[in-house]
């Protein structure tokens, strides 16, 4: 077999292994620890009875190695049961607010992936002159804020202020598409903003070590303009590390957009876990810390393949 | 002693201000904590500097005892990940085996999921206490101080003088703590920085969640929450904690990379 099939193969198979554990480390983190579903439902006050009647039904009485199997069978086949607090089913709740939430962050990446490798271009173009101290200095003051304060100071002047864009954002069925982007238009420039600094010094570092290589100072001396090498030269054996840390980025949206969620009250699946760690409401924490998890490993495990992909010693081997 | 740099005497008198505020809370707060003093959303005057609150507190008064928790909470946390994070990446580097291979597996694990998510799962079933948030903050951020130390760790292991204290009988306390600690200690004082702006960063996350600290207390992050409703009326008071929190992580990274670029030219050599 070809070796890079094996290695992707390898990847993901170690992927796959890692969410497993993953899953076990959710579940006996939330049943490990002291007090259980049935006394968050009834209260410090319940009486013993009342516990043991509603443990059964809920099978809480079950050993947890059957009860963690039941959880985890239910996950692969779409069922995620019921929530504690409003008895709905998780998995079409979930389902609608996840399109939300992904709409979200496809428009963060659509924008931030081009931009911050077009500035981390032009900062390795003009290094040490002014547009990469202007590019560095911005980006480096927006790394050391937390996402929420960002949205509030867009929310606040954007959205209030000089009442360019809605500064809540709700996403309703039926919307167009044009005006679903105008609505979550500050939440993305939220998420932008909080991945665009990490990418674009990345991409500015990644170019700048390439650019020490014998063959620019070649292309240089060809006499080709400084941006032709940049692009051409330079760019195509920086690709795998910059390809890393976009992908590391887009995990870490998933992070952000709990946050950002929150601010701009969007009904998103971050939403929907913040709600339900203030309620306790088990079953929903447990299957929404599940997806998120399941996002960020499967991303990361996409950077790998595309990095084994985009190493022309592994694609062609000797 | 070489110049220091006007960036990061910035940084350490912002920072000085910020800790000296928090430690004389009780002295400089013009009102009560909780002590209901105006009408709501006041604009600020000259009794209240930075105007009133949602339900007309002085902004000032609870901004000062917000900073004290806040920099109280990361600052516990930051020591609890140093202190169980280093002691268990030096004994994985010395141990080796099974039990470097264990624990870092381990600690891969605990980082393949983000660490807030990680938070609000554990957090949806422990009680929202001060102690609770500390030791949660201080036990997922020890995975990042544990890689570090490890990774520098295994370097110094790997010297005459560590093998030297082991061929004369020293125990593994002895080896780490009078061998690789000191050795060990300038890239970790560096991180230190590092990792306590993370602290007041994700503290101020959570209590803005609301999972974080608990009304009566209040933090930055929890002011923020409090006064974040008016936002949309135009009253920016919720702005004023949120700039803190931004003050406050930068001026700390300001003397962070100072420490950081003077530590690596110490070890680098090659530095002036």
């Amino acid at each position: 077999m070809h070796p890079v099939v094996t290695l992707v193969a390898q990847r993901i198979a170690l992927g796959l292994l890692l969410l497993l554990a993953v899953s076990v480390l959710i579940f006996l983190g939330t049943e490990a620890l002291p007090g259980d579903t049935a006394q968050a439902i009834l209260g410090q006050s319940a009486t013993p009875e009342a516990l043991a009647n509603l443990r059964a039904e809920l099978g809480l009485d079950q050993p947890a190695l059957t009860r963690y199997f039941g959880w985890l069978g239910g996950i692969l086949t779409g069922d995620l049961g019921v929530a504690l607090t409003n008895g709905m089913e998780i998995s079409s709740e979930l389902g609608k607010r996840l399109g939300n939430t992904l709409f979200l962050a496809f428009w963060a990446a659509v924008i931030s992936v081009p931009l911050a490798i077009i500035l981390g271009l032009v900062a390795a173009r003009y290094v040490g002159r002014w547009p990469d101290k202007l590019i560095s200095g911005v980006t480096l003051s927006t790394i050391s804020l937390p996402e929420f304060v960002v949205g509030y100071i867009l929310l606040f002047f954007l959205g209030v202020k000089w009442q360019i864009f809605p500064p809540m954002a709700m996403a309703f069925p039926g919307m167009g598409l044009f005006e679903r982007l105008y609505t979550v238009m500050l939440p993305v420039l939220v998420l932008v903003l909080v991945v665009l600094a990490h990418m674009m010094r990345m991409t500015r570092a990644a170019i700048l070590n390439v650019m020490q290589s014998a063959y620019i100072e070649t292309a240089e001396l060809k006499g080709l303009s400084p941006m032709t090498v940049i692009a051409r030269h330079a760019l195509p054996n920086a690709i795998a590390p910059v390809v890393n840390v976009v992908m590391l980025n887009l995990a870490y949206l998933v992070v952000g957009v709990v946050v950002v969620e929150v601010v701009f009250a969007y009904n998103g699946v971050g939403q929907y876990l913040v709600d339900h760690v203030a309620k306790r409401d088990l079953p929903v924490v447990q299957a929404v810390g599940m997806v998120f998890a399941a996002v960020y490993i499967g991303l990361n495990i996409l950077a790998d393949v595309i990095s084994i992909l985009a190493n022309p010693r592994l694609r062609h081997p000797k | 002693m070489r110049r220091i740099p006007l960036s990061a005497i910035i940084g350490m008198i912002l920072t000085g201000a910020f800790i000296l505020s928090a430690l004389l809370a009780d002295f400089i707060a013009p009102y009560g904590m909780a002590e209901v003093v105006g009408d709501v959303w006041e604009p600020i005057s000259a009794d209240h500097w930075f105007g009133t609150d949602t339900i007309g507190r002085d902004m000032l008064t609870r901004m000062i005892y917000g900073g004290q928790t806040t920099i109280l909470v990361a600052a516990a946390a930051t020591m609890i990940s140093f202190g169980t994070g280093s002691v268990f990446g030096f004994l994985a580097a010395t141990m080796g085996g099974w039990i470097d291979q264990a624990m870092s597996r381990f600690v891969d694990l605990l980082m393949a999921i983000p660490s807030l998510i990680l938070a609000l799962v554990i957090l949806s079933v422990m009680p929202a206490t001060l102690t609770t948030l500390i030791l949660v903050m201080g036990f997922l951020d020890a995975t990042r101080v544990f890689r570090l130390s490890r990774a520098v760790a295994v370097d110094i292991t790997v010297m005459d003088y560590v093998e030297a204290a082991r061929l004369r009988g020293e125990g593994w306390r002895w080896i780490i703590f009078r061998e690789i600690l000191p050795n060990a200690l300038s890239p970790l004082v560096a991180e230190l920085g590092l990792r306590f702006i993370f602290a007041v960063l994700f503290i101020s996350t959570l209590s803005f969640l609301g999972l974080g600290v608990q009304p009566p207390l209040a933090d930055w992050g929890g002011i923020v929450k409090e006064n974040s409703a008016g936002l949309v009326y135009g009253k920016s008071a919720a702005l004023i904690p949120a700039f803190a929190i931004a003050a406050l992580a930068i001026s700390v990274n300001l003397v962070a990379d100072w420490v950081l670029s003077r530590t690596t030219s110490l070890k680098g050599g090659r530095g002036a």
